[in-house]
């Protein structure tokens, strides 16, 4: 059980390429911490910094209050869960399971014990005796989360350990990491370019763009207050409507060109709204469809109930409370009067 | 498998025949041949030839010499076989951690499998000539006295390195294909769980390349055995004193230069056991042992 400190932490690789610049992030012992954003934008880069396969070229990073810049991944204390899972194919489960304790010199009744404990707490007992080939894409990612708790280690690291899996898998094998990490109480860093996976999984999301950080907070307050244009179109799916906006009136600091946020559900149809959208394209989602279609120049998405009436052209309202306002250029959210 | 139906119960054996015509020209009548010749003693002249039965094999396996031979052959094809490999293997793990200017090592590193056995003999004989040798001279100027002509440890350490040199090159590209097949992750993920550089080289990189070393060592048992005759007939001739006389260098002096058909020819039945064992080895094994 650790807290991770990342302060002023930056990556700049021989060649000058710069891969993530400036990251603060405090986590708290047993917080569930996603990194999120899309591909290019360092975090996994941050995750193997913490984890030392990459070296830190700027900024501290302190795990159980050690710096552990200069220190081996092997005497981090941590455990990381590898994408394509890393599993050693010519071990059998229990091999691989062992390897890190024999490692270091665990004694045999130890790591029997642990081994039996984490087939247990995993339901991967029936197949200890197999080799990695033989099992299924679930199984295999059981076996590297079984790799990862015997060691019991400070803190879990996981690199997008659900991207291999088809659709389905991936929903439940969510649900018990996210289980998993509550049981064991283990502070854990998680990334993931998928927004929903990050909404469910995370205590705090960590939004990162351009190798550096655009917001932290829980799912919930990065869903309702994005602190950016980019955090508000990258969170929550449907993405929100984004309008330009030459001048926005009332509002303190909009002098100049704007950006308009609105999220999907936010566009409620009402016959009294004044804004009226013709209708393009509806996607049926089943509960929910989405409407896609446009006012003026400008493309709108609305989420509307299954059950309700089409016409050729929607007239929507909005609560002024839902408006989410940007700047142009930086994509800086901007404060409600 | 796809399997094809002919209505004509000829056409298969005439699409074959080609094939199967050379295999009986080429491999298997000269086989024959050697079987039967083996069984046989013939004057120097050719003149007069007698069934002996199997005199010819009795004979040599009461021969000291011919004992002599296997025992070199074994220790010839063991340092072969091993010093290639294991240098191969240390060229490949240094080229494989090498971040800039890989493809020019790698080039550079394979340029001595085009030469010739024969010429690499030569070339050997002369750098370490006993009279004009470079390395002679430098070993002469550290108090190593080092003649092949004369000491059959030095013999045998001249046809061995005249050997294996060039086939390190081509063990080497195995290798280093092996290697870059392990992914990066299994290494992180071994690093992350307690190995270090050593052990992770011994644990989890040599077992994943299990599969190329297995073949790399049929391979090369097979190469010092029978393909290196140009090495030995450009070098020592088998000697000082037999003591380079591996097997099939044996059957050649025997049979044209000893004129000695009959036990030549035993001596070619026994190689040729030797060879269908390793292959049976080598397709028993491959697939099975290694693989994992």
């Amino acid at each position: 059980m650790a807290q991770i400190t990342i302060e002023n932490l930056g990556k700049v690789y021989p060649g000058g390429t710069r891969a993530v610049e400036d990251i603060n992030i405090d986590i708290a012992d047993g917080e569930f911490i996603v990194l999120v954003g899309p591909s290019g934008c360092g975090k996994s880069t941050l995750l193997r910094m913490v984890a030392g396969l990459e070296s830190i070229t700027e900024g501290t990073c302190s795990i159980g209050g050690r710096v552990v810049n200069d220190i081996e991944p092997a005497e981090r204390d941590i455990a990381m869960v590898f994408q394509n899972y890393a599993l050693y194919p010519h071990m059998t489960v229990r091999q691989n399971l062992a390897y890190g304790l024999k490692n270091r010199r665990t004694p045999k009744a130890e790591i029997d014990r642990r081994v039996a404990e984490a087939a247990e707490i995993l339901q991967i007992g029936s197949f200890l005796d197999r080799k990695p080939r033989a099992l299924s894409g679930g199984q295999r990612q059981r076996v590297a989360m079984g790799r990862a708790i015997v060691r019991e280690p400070a803190a879990f690291l996981f690199d997008e350990p659900l991207s291999n899996l088809d659709a389905k898998l991936r929903i439940t094998m969510r649900l018990e990491i996210k289980e998993l990490q509550r049981r064991l109480g283990t502070t854990s860093i998680y990334v993931t370019h998928d927004q929903l996976e990050a909404m469910t999984l995370a205590d705090r999301l960590v939004v990162l763009n351009k190798g550096r950080v655009e917001q932290i907070g829980t799912p919930l307050e990065v869903y309702r207050n994005p602190a950016s244009a980019f955090v508000a179109s990258f969170i929550g799916s449907p993405a929100m409507n984004l309008i330009a906006a030459r001048a926005v009136p009332h509002l303190p600091g909009t002098g100049h060109a704007g950006l308009i946020g609105i999220r999907p559900e936010s566009l409620i149809p009402s016959a009294d709204g004044q804004i009226e959208m013709t209708i393009d394209a509806v996607e049926e989602l089943g509960a929910t469809r989405l409407v896609h279609g446009h006012v003026g120049g400008e493309a709108l998405t609305v989420t509307m109930p299954a059950d309700a009436d089409l016409p050729e052209t929607l007239r929507l309202k909005v609560d002024p409370q839902d408006i989410h306002l940007f700047q142009a250029e930086s994509g800086a959210r901007l404060a409600r009067a | 498998m796809k399997r094809v139906f002919f209505n004509n119960r000829w056409l298969p054996w005439l699409l074959l025949a080609p094939q199967l015509i050379i295999t009986a020209i080429f491999f298997l009548w000269p086989a024959a041949q050697a079987v039967w010749q083996s069984f046989l003693r013939e004057d120097a002249f050719g003149l007069n030839t007698t069934f002996v039965g199997l005199a010819n094999y009795k004979q040599l396996l009461n021969s000291s010499e011919y004992h002599n031979s296997f025992w070199v052959t074994f220790v010839f094809t063991t340092s072969v076989t091993v010093f290639t490999m294991a240098f191969a293997l240390l060229m490949a793990i240094a080229v494989d951690r090498l971040i800039k200017s890989e493809k020019v090592y790698t080039t550079l590193l394979v340029w001595p499998y085009a030469i010739a056995p024969a010429v690499a003999g030569i070339l050997w004989w002369f750098i370490f000539n006993p009279s004009i040798g470079i390395l002679t001279y430098v070993l002469a100027q550290v108090g190593i006295r080092f003649n092949y002509v004369s000491d059959p440890t030095d013999a045998m350490i001249l046809v061995v390195l005249a050997s294996s040199w060039s086939r390190i090159s081509y063990s080497f590209l195995f290798f280093l294909a092996g290697l870059q097949s392990v992914p990066g992750s299994l290494r992180e993920a071994a690093a992350i769980d307690g190995a270090g550089p050593v052990k992770r080289f011994f644990t989890i990189t040599l077992p994943l390349l299990s599969p190329t070393t297995f073949f790399l060592m049929v391979v090369n048992l097979v190469y010092a055995m029978f393909e290196t005759f140009a090495v030995i007939d450009s070098t020592t001739y088998g000697g000082p004193a037999q003591s380079t006389n591996i097997l099939v260098y044996k059957v050649y002096q025997d049979g044209f230069v000893g004129q000695n058909l009959g036990s030549s020819a035993a001596q070619s039945v026994i190689l040729m056991a030797i060879v269908i064992v390793l292959t049976v080895i080598q397709f028993r094994y491959v697939e099975k042992k290694v693989a994992y």
